[in-house]
């Protein structure tokens, strides 16, 4: 139930007074409300859940992770490759 | 960048899993951690995260599967209000199949009611605009992450000046359920992983006086393996060296504050209220219900269904796996009486359910001999 998928937002509009948009999940394109992302913009990533958009992702957030996990990695490749 | 792929590297996995093999070498005792959501009892299971995990680590599944923990009772008021002529009742796809006392809504729509699954509530307003003729009423499951979307539902029936739709509301919250657990005698959990998604609408701000209380430590997780064995290695390093912080794994999505204006509207159409939980019992101010300023729509009292005498199986223990102090394959009738196409309980049904993440994942290598029903 608490699935919620990322995707681009590639169009944003406005139905009945809502903020809309189109959301391309790798190709797959569907309609999500973007009420709660008032600052959304068409490129922006998203997450998606019962066709509402809950929140923009942070790129910034996500390469850092992933540098600090792949740096960590390399070090112990280096580290094993070493002591073999 | 896709925000997937990127986490499922086996290799960066693996890094962790060796970093969480280290940390527990020299720390003897068993480790007990619990993983709220039922989205993440299911990717640990599909990924097999369980098996890749030093043996003193054991993970035990919580209660986030908002159709296992929705009470007998209203799932046979669903029932009963589905099978009302001229109705049209809506549902997220999950519910169809989880047994009331007597049958499902499946069983109801074979019987020629008129139950639709819906993808988001603001198609149940659609049919609702659609049908003036009929009422539609929505199943309003779910926990923090859906009710941005089932709250919205209501505002836009009320701007649109819809009388012919209403909600039956079933929503439940992460943090009572997490005091709960933790006030247990039987308590066994020493860390959580915190629902990713609850969060990202709700923020984190609730749980540091909790993780206080009680001195566990709490870790915000996503649903990738990566982000799972991340929040794992992270709850795990807390345990050992005696703290009990709130951190967040998951900060690519997951801010302390939450999603502001989506809280503004949850705390504008719902408000807290008692829920019972099905398997576990009554925990106090452990719900969402309307407002009385939106009680037009709320189905309960649109419609009359009362004189409902609820009667779960003898058999399952649902109750007692969604509270972390059973397992699927403890049950006597995993597998044999209960299967997903035949479950005894809701945990055997849904796509975030403990059962269903065992028989569909670890095969029928864990599944018990049929027990004698007298």
């Amino acid at each position: 139930m608490c699935l919620a998928v990322p995707g681009k937002i590639i169009d944003i509009y406005e139905t009945n007074g809502m903020k809309m948009g189109k959301i391309d999940f790798g190709g797959v394109v569907r309609e999500a409300c973007l009420e709660y992302v008032p600052e959304a913009q068409v490129g922006n990533y998203t997450i998606i859940h019962v066709g509402f958009a809950l929140n923009l992702l942070s790129e910034q957030e996500a390469q850092e992770i992933l540098s600090v996990l792949r740096e960590i990695a390399n070090v112990d490749d280096e580290i094993g490759s070493e002591s073999a | 960048m896709k925000y997937t792929l990127e986490y499922r590297d086996a290799r960066l996995v693996s890094n962790v899993i060796a970093r969480i093999n280290k940390l527990v070498e020299e720390y003897d005792r068993p480790l007990v951690l619990m993983e709220i959501c039922g989205g993440q009892t299911h990717a640990i299971m599909r990924y097999g995260i369980d098996q890749l995990l030093p043996s003193q680590i054991e993970l035990v599944h919580g209660p986030g599967c908002p159709v296992c923990v929705t009470s007998l009772e209203l799932v046979d008021k669903a029932l009963a209000i589905a099978s009302i002529p001229g109705v049209i009742f809506t549902s997220y796809g999950d519910m169809l199949r989880v047994p009331g006392s007597g049958q499902d809504l499946n069983t109801v729509r074979a019987q020629g009611g008129d139950v639709r699954v819906v993808y988001s509530p603001l198609d149940a307003v659609k049919i609702a605009q659609q049908n003036p003729d009929k009422q539609v009423v929505f199943f309003g499951i779910g926990f923090e992450t859906t009710a941005p979307a089932n709250a919205m539902s209501i505002l836009q029936a009320k701007a649109l000046g819809l009388t012919n739709y209403s909600m039956l509301v079933s929503h439940v919250r992460v943090p009572p359920a997490i005091r709960a657990i933790l006030s247990s005698p039987n308590n066994r959990v020493q860390g959580f992983l915190a629902a990713g998604h609850v969060c990202t609408v709700m923020g984190y701000w609730e749980y540091p006086p909790i993780a206080d209380k009680f001195g566990v430590p709490i870790v915000v997780t996503g649903f990738e393996p990566l982000d799972l064995v991340q929040g794992i290695l992270m709850a795990t390093q807390q345990i050992v060296q005696g703290k009990h912080n709130v951190e967040n794994a998951y900060a690519r999505v997951v801010t302390f504050d939450g999603n502001k204006p989506a809280q503004s509207v949850i705390s504008q159409v719902f408000m807290d209220c008692d829920r019972k939980w099905r398997g576990i019992g009554m925990i106090p101010a452990s719900g969402w219900c309307l407002r009385p300023e939106f009680s037009i729509f709320d189905a309960e009292a649109r419609f009359s269904v009362e004189q409902i005498q609820p009667e779960e199986s003898p058999l399952c223990i649902a109750g007692l796996i969604l509270q972390g102090t059973q397992k699927p394959p403890d049950c006597p009738a995993f597998g044999s009486y209960c299967t997903p196409e035949n479950p005894l309980g809701a945990t055997m049904v849904s796509s975030e359910g403990a059962c269903s993440a065992y028989y569909r994942y670890t095969g029928r290598s864990v599944v018990n001999e049929p027990v004698t029903v007298s």
